[in-house]
C-alpha cells in the first residue's frame, strides 16, 4: 500500500517538473513562463519528497523530506518575484497579447487614498492628484 | 524497478526541454529561470536515485543544491536589477 502510494507521488511529481520544463520551452512570455515552473515545480518537488519519505520510512528521510518541501515552500514565490521586478523594472517588454498591466495602469492612475472621504467633483481644479511614486 | 525507470525517463525529458530554454532563451532573464528548473530537476534527479538505490545519503546533497539554487537566481535577479538602471 505505501509502496504504491509512493510510486503513484514520484510518477506525479516527475510529470509535474516535465510540465513545468514544457512551460518554459512553450510559453510566449518570460512572466507567464516564471508563473507556470514556479507552481509546477512546487507541486512537482513536494510530490518528489513525500514519495521518498514514503519509501523510506525513516525519521531522519522524513524530516529532511520536510525541510525540502519547506525549502521549496518559501524560495519558489520569492525567486519568482524577484526575477518578475527586475525583468519589469528593467523594461522587458510583455507578451503582445497581454491585456492588463496593473502597475503602469496604477503608476498613470492612481487610486483614491484611503481613509479620507472621496473628494467632491463640484471644482475638480482643487484636487491635486497624487504624483507616482519615483523609482 | 519500473517507476523508478519511467521516472528517470520523464526527469531526463524534462532536462532536455530547460536545455532548449537555456540555450534559445532571447533574454539573460529567461536563462536565469531556466537554470532554477535545472537546479530543481536536478534535486528530482537525486530523490529519484535515492529510491532507487534504497541509499538516502544524497539527500543533503538535495537540500544544499535546493538552497544555492536560490541563492543564485537571487544573485542574478539583483545583478539584472543593477545593470539595467545603471
Amino acid at each position: 500500500m505505501t509502496g504504491l502510494a509512493s510510486s503513484i507521488l514520484l510518477l506525479t511529481g516527475c510529470t509535474f517538473l516535465l510540465l513545468a520544463a514544457l512551460g518554459i520551452v512553450r510559453m510566449p512570455d518570460l512572466y507567464i513562463r516564471m508563473s507556470s515552473s514556479s507552481k509546477a515545480v512546487t507541486l512537482g518537488a513536494g510530490c518528489l519528497a513525500v514519495g521518498l519519505a514514503l519509501h523510506m520510512n525513516d525519521a531522519g528521510v522524513t524530516t529532511r523530506s520536510i525541510l525540502l518541501i519547506l525549502l521549496f515552500l518559501l524560495k519558489a514565490p520569492v525567486a519568482a518575484h524577484m526575477l518578475g521586478r527586475s525583468a519589469y523594472l528593467t523594461g522587458l517588454p510583455l507578451w503582445e497579447a497581454t491585456t492588463i498591466d496593473e502597475v503602469t495602469a496604477r503608476a498613470e492612475n492612481p487610486p483614491e487614498p484611503r481613509g479620507e472621504p472621496p473628494a467632491t467633483a463640484a471644482d475638480p481644479t482643487e484636487i491635486d492628484p497624487p504624483t507616482p511614486p519615483q523609482s | 524497478m519500473t517507476v523508478v525507470g519511467v521516472c528517470f525517463a520523464i526527469l531526463c525529458a524534462a532536462l532536455l526541454l530547460a536545455f532548449v530554454r537555456l540555450v534559445k532563451g532571447p533574454t539573460v532573464a529567461d536563462r536565469v529561470v531556466a537554470l532554477d528548473l535545472l537546479a530543481v530537476i536536478s534535486v528530482g534527479v537525486i530523490i529519484i536515485h535515492d529510491v532507487a538505490t534504497e541509499l538516502p545519503v544524497f539527500l543533503d546533497a538535495a537540500i544544499v543544491l535546493a538552497l544555492v539554487g536560490f541563492a543564485g537566481t537571487i544573485a542574478f535577479a539583483r545583478y539584472l536589477e543593477r545593470r539595467g538602471r545603471s
